[in-house]
């Protein structure tokens, strides 16, 4: 990959040339939290950021989207307002670029989604490397390094960033600022391996996934998973939050007093009691405990058989936002644990 | 930098090819088979669109009612018979509601077919046996017709089909005036017959076994019903010798797409919608929450 370094002191530089590319959308603080939005000004941006709120797939699958409008006469018309904005996501941390990875094989498979495939063309991203906090397991999920899902890459290495161009469209922004980036001497490759092994080190957090689709399918029957729905509240917030929870509801509309409607695609989650809930009153997954069995299932074996990796990125955000402090790492850990199958 | 917002933009039709599409078909005939379970006939309104649209038996489509929404609708008729698409519809939902306040002529919508449907060539020369319980027979009589259309493609056919009373059998009277035919063994059972004039078994679905011989060495069974009906044939086929590969089953999840995005139909590790909703019984028992 092509590989260069930018002076630290002239990332607005950067930023200002990129917004020839489209809008400049970085992580700003909203209260004590982060959260992806357009920058106002470029002195908003806060690159320190831990974890947005909502990771990126808000900007490819809104929370809720129109896909038709209905007329009668015409039929079902697709809605494609706003599907063409031209946007630069700058500032991405590498599970999130790992998760958006995650959405393009679900999104590009057997029948590409247009919706997601389009407004996925539209945006670049320019990925930014960070620091793990106590909630960051990426580097167990395998999603702590990407070497793809990304236009640009910066790495930190104090006065300049090492910078990965992983696209041609990267390219075309490097020489859009005109010399403002450097070769790669020998000391910038030293003091990357150097803040690779330091960033390794910072992981507090660990989650043994070898072989883990084998332990969820012989611990189908845990009663971990029973405490676990006596604790899960159903919120769904886990989905809400999750870079790569890409279940949707559809439903149709109409407007009262009239026989003009719309077909709207809204986030849906596996733990609300009507995900598998079927017409005439068949519910497949009826408990909160099957549900909830269902989603870390889904993440971390259901995903493996059909994608070859868990769904899971380890970006925190679960563990972060749940009301009853359900923590995959700790669920991973239960299932592995001796002794809990032992006790069965 | 010209060049580079160009690159940007400059790519095919917004939404040229998009899946979630319905397409407008007409209602052309509604046939009132069984209270809150009647057999719409429907058409594109496109004639190239009738023409061309090609299904396997056990595939499904996704029928939109405008205003109501949309829903997983399997096929009753076989692509041998094209141009006109049959779905036996239970009133049962917010869609199938609407849909049943639809009059002929009446437009709906259309997109599909979807799902893998039954592994029509693997079935080829072999025995078929298929096993359908109350409205199991929606997605089975269009395997049934396909089979008969291309009789010398198979073995021997037994059909065994068991409703409550002869008021509750789909495609009745279709399907007696099938039991003459000889080159098919049709079964039809009845738990009771309050009117009388039933011409056929009166007796549990599964006692229609005792009916026939099998040979399960060289017979695919399919079967589709409520999930007693797959307990209670399971295990007679089980007991027969049958492979857990050669039972296929027809099962039926919530969908919002169709085309394995939505996440509803999900099972275990795979989609309803893509990976089935035909499976076979070893994927059946592999599958947690499957039946």
């Amino acid at each position: 990959m092509k590989t260069l370094t930018l002076p630290k002191a002239r990332l607005d530089f950067l930023v200002s040339v990129l917004q020839q590319f489209g809008e400049i959308h970085g992580p700003v603080a909203q209260g004590d939290r982060f959260v992806f939005r357009r920058l106002r000004r470029w002195s908003d941006a806060r690159l320190d950021y831990t974890r947005t709120i909502l990771p990126l797939k808000k900007y490819f699958l809104p929370p809720r989207e129109r896909l038709f409008r209905y007329r009668r006469g015409e039929g079902y018309v697709a809605d494609t307002t706003d599907l063409e904005r031209r946007i630069v996501l700058f500032g991405v941390h590498a599970c999130d670029i790992y998760g958006l990875n995650i959405l393009d094989q679900v999104f590009g498979g057997r029948y590409p989604d247009p919706y997601y495939q389009t407004r996925r063309r539209q945006v670049a991203v320019v990925g930014i490397d960070c620091t793990p906090d106590e909630h960051c397991f990426c580097r167990s999920m395998r999603a702590d390094v990407v070497t793809r899902g990304f236009d640009l890459f910066l790495q930190d290495l104090g006065d300049r960033y090492l910078t990965f161009v992983g696209t041609a469209l990267g390219d075309d922004m490097v020489l859009a600022t005109e010399g403002l980036f450097q070769p790669v001497t020998r000391d910038d490759v030293e003091d990357y391996k150097r803040r690779s092994a330091d960033r390794e080190r910072m992981f507090r957090l660990e989650a043994e996934i070898r072989d883990l689709p084998e332990i969820f399918e012989m611990e189908y029957g845990s009663r971990l998973w029973d405490e676990l729905g006596e604790r899960c509240l159903g919120c769904g917030a886990c989905s809400m939050v999750c870079p790569t929870c890409y279940c949707f509801d559809v439903a149709d509309e109409v407007a009262l007093g009239s026989t003009d409607g719309a077909r709207d695609r809204v986030w849906d989650s596996c733990l609300f009691a009507s995900h598998a809930a079927v017409s005439g009153g068949e519910n497949f997954r009826a408990s909160r405990a099957s549900r909830i069995k269902f989603r870390f299932y889904h993440k971390q074996r259901g995903f493996v058989a059909e994608y070859g990796r868990p769904s899971c990125v380890g970006c925190g955000r679960c563990l972060d936002v749940c009301p009853a402090g359900i923590d995959m790492v700790e669920i991973i850990a239960g299932l592995r644990e001796v002794d809990h199958a032992a006790a069965q | 930098m010209p060049r580079l917002s160009e690159a940007m933009t400059a790519y095919r039709p917004v939404l040229a090819a998009n899946p979630y599409q319905p397409l407008p078909a007409h209602i052309v005939r509604i046939h009132r088979m069984v209270p809150d379970n009647h057999l719409f006939t429907l058409r594109f309104a496109d004639d190239r669109q009738a023409t061309e649209f090609r299904h396997r038996p056990g595939q499904f489509i996704m029928l939109s009612v405008p205003g109501a929404g949309e829903a997983p609708i399997s096929i009753s008729s076989s692509p041998t018979r094209p141009q006109v698409l049959e779905l036996c519809v239970r009133r049962t939902g917010r869609v199938t509601d609407a849909l049943y306040r639809l009059r002929s002529t009446d437009v709906v919508g259309i997109r599909g077919p979807y799902g893998n449907g039954f592994p029509v060539e693997e079935l080829a020369g072999n025995d078929l046996l298929l096993v359908a319980g109350g409205l199991g027979m929606a997605p089975l009589r269009s395997l049934l017709w396909y089979a008969l259309d291309s009789r010398d493609h198979y073995g021997s056919i037994t059909l065994m089909y068991g409703g409550r009373t002869p008021a509750d059998m789909l495609f009745r009277d279709e399907l007696v005036s099938l039991a003459d035919r000889p080159d098919l063994t049709c079964l039809l059972s009845v738990d009771r017959d309050p009117d009388g004039g039933w011409p056929q078994q009166i007796c549990r679905l599964p006692e229609l076994f005792e009916r026939v011989r099998l040979q399960p060495a060289t017979t695919y069974a399919a079967i589709c019903g409520p999930p007693i009906v797959y307990r209670l044939v399971l295990k007679r086929l089980l007991a027969l010798g049958f492979s857990k590969d050669r039972i296929l089953m027809s099962l039926e999840r919530r969908m919002k797409c169709g085309i394995g995005m939505c996440g509803h139909c999900s099972v275990g590790y795979c989609y309803t919608c893509l990976h089935g909703p035909i499976f076979t019984y070893w994927d059946a028992i592999n599958l947690p929450e499957l039946v």
